[in-house]
């Protein structure tokens, strides 16, 4: 393929804006549509709709996208690589493919990656002397006894890169890393190498810049009042080079914009060390990044240095750790702060008396610094506070309890509390995240492109 | 000297990573960078951060972006799923490094403060 290669990614999260991957396809050329669905807690939301029903486990948002779109994808031969699969990548691929029929579309390849997925085999890993201690903390796995709910290894850009070489045309993954979407279409259509570091580090940085769709094109910046055109804004486009070097930018006429501060605040997004960026396809070090503006809306990135890659897959696997409840009242002045705070005391003391305590409890006054405690001073004349009362606790019930007791503060507190047209707030499972990591070796990844 | 908000020199993201949050902070030009470097160490970013910030504060730099990059340990009440805060994922944590306060020298470029 001619230089440069456009990826433009249209998802950032399960539950972005449904229209941006619609706009990246309409909008202007692109070659490659990525979208990310995936999140910690997703993959163990995935795996217990599966058990439920075995047809289930991926990003259902994907196949309404696909209905929508498939027609202008194959007349465009714009290639689609999504995250969507979640835990069942096979049900997704079938789906797609039933959308495709319902289309009366032919010649339709799919490729999807597994292997990711290792649930199945922890118990077996685990008996075979496999460690999966808690990457900070260093516990072993077992003490989560029968409480895991996922577990997925984060893998390379390679299989998806092999998928393109067979020739798909839509690549559903599980667990695939966020950049790693948009790094394969480079090392396919570039031919790079595994041991490229530079390359590959350049395409792992690309892929970090569009991950969050709109964060680098102007959502989410402090200089906000400079932002045109929130309501349209453009999600993020790159043009690769296979020297490594690529422009950032956005479809003309969009809103959003790209401008080395935009893509600077993404690129530190979730970083830790700089130096020691680790993904399962290189190692990256974001002090090499140059940034050089090339016109409006188009930042130039290059320089960008990489080292090898590591021995082992990060794998996040997800358990349940009890159930949690928050709960919210409006006090509307005069003296809204001082009822607000009679109210939180009434609603804990309730509880107290009929018996109900908590692992752990949180009172929070939105709107009065609750994000930023003592940073910002509380005023003196306060008109309106939102009461936020919220509680942990391993036994459900009491949660069901603590949600009975918020409502009757509109008629049985102090005067002027309203907001309450959501009803009584109902217990969450609570779903923490174990990080650990696996010897590459132990993971076997396929690749399968089926046509339908 | 002036006295001086952070956010009239530089700009700010932050995210989560598991029970810390970090905090990049990106100054206007060159002349801001110094300044931020010499000023904002982690030990008053700690006490900025007084009564969210549980654990330690660790920085980096990144000079090609004007960039420190700071992780407030133990700073989201248990993080993701676990924390019981309304921001449980340091999304605000940014907004709130730009407040700090700092004398800086007369000559600094700064950006004036937006009423709106």
């Amino acid at each position: 393929m001619q230089e440069p290669i456009l990826i433009g990614n249209g998802q950032g999260f399960w539950g972005d804006s449904i229209d941006a991957p619609k706009n990246l396809l309409d909008g202007g050329p692109i070659h490659y549509l990525t979208l990310d669905y995936l999140a910690e807690v997703t993959m163990s939301i995935m795996q217990r709709q599966k058990l439920h029903n075995p047809q289930r486990g991926y990003a259902t948002d994907f196949v309404q996208l696909m209905k929508d779109t498939l027609p202008s994808i194959l007349d465009k031969n714009i290639k689609v690589i999504a995250n969507a699969g979640g835990v069942n990548p096979k049900a997704c691929r079938e789906a797609i493919f039933t959308v495709a029929r319902e289309l009366g579309l032919t010649g339709l390849k799919i490729g999807i990656v597994e292997g990711d997925d290792i649930v199945e085999q922890l118990p077996e890993m685990m008996t075979t002397g496999v460690e999966l201690n808690h990457m900070e903390t260093g516990e072993p796995l077992t003490s989560l006894k029968d409480n895991v709910l996922s577990a997925n290894v984060y893998i390379s850009s390679l299989p998806i890169a092999e998928a393109l070489e067979k020739g798909a045309q839509v690549i559903i993954t599980g667990r695939a890393t966020d950049p790693g979407l948009v790094l394969a279409p480079m090392v396919y259509e570039f031919g790079w190498k595994e041991d490229e570091w530079d390359k590959l580090a350049a395409g792992t940085i690309a892929g970090h810049i569009l991950e969050c769709g709109a964060q680098a094109t102007g959502g989410n910046f402090t200089r906000w009042w400079d932002v045109p055109g929130f309501a349209n804004i453009g999600y993020p486009i790159v043009e690769a080079k296979s020297d490594g070097t690529f422009v950032v930018t956005k479809h003309p006429g969009t809103g959003g914009m790209v401008t080395k501060d935009t893509v600077s605040e993404q690129i530190v997004y979730e970083m830790g060390d700089p130096k020691n960026y680790i993904s399962p396809d290189v190692t990256v070090d974001f002090t090499t990044i140059q940034l050089v503006e090339d016109g409006t809306d188009r930042v130039k990135v290059s320089g960008i240095k990489g080292s090898p890659t590591t021995d082992s897959y990060k794998v996040s696997i997800s358990y349940s750790d009890g159930f949690k409840a928050s709960g919210t009242l409006t006090i509307s002045g005069p003296d809204a702060y001082a009822k607000a705070q009679k109210c939180g005391e009434v609603i804990w003391e309730r509880l107290k008396n009929a018996g109900c305590t908590f692992e752990n409890t949180n009172t929070e006054y939105l709107g009065l610094s609750s994000s930023h405690g003592e940073i910002n001073p509380i005023p003196e004349q306060i008109n309106e506070v939102v009461l936020r009362v919220s509680a942990r606790d391993s036994n459900q019930e009491n949660l069901v309890r603590f949600g009975k007791e918020i409502a009757p503060l509109v008629t049985n507190g102090p005067p002027g509390v309203t907001g309450f047209a959501g009803g009584r707030p109902k217990p969450q499972q609570i779903v923490a995240y174990w990080p650990a990591l696996i010897d590459k070796n132990l993971v076997k990844t396929s690749v399968t492109v089926e046509e339908v | 000297m002036q006295r001086i908000l952070l956010r009239q020199i530089a700009h700010a993201r932050s995210g989560d990573k598991g029970d810390s949050s970090n905090v990049g902070l990106i100054a206007d030009n060159e002349a801001a960078y110094e300044v931020i470097r010499n000023e904002v160490t982690p030990e008053r970013v700690k006490k900025h951060f007084a009564n969210i910030v549980n654990g330690k504060v660790d920085r980096y730099e990144l000079p090609n972006l004007l960039c420190l990059n700071f992780i407030l340990h133990d700073s989201l009440g248990g993080g993701g799923s676990e924390s019981l805060r309304n921001d449980a994922q340091g999304k605000t944590h940014g907004q709130a490094l730009l407040l700090m306060e700092m004398e800086v020298p007369d000559d600094l470029p700064v950006q004036p403060i937006k009423n709106f």
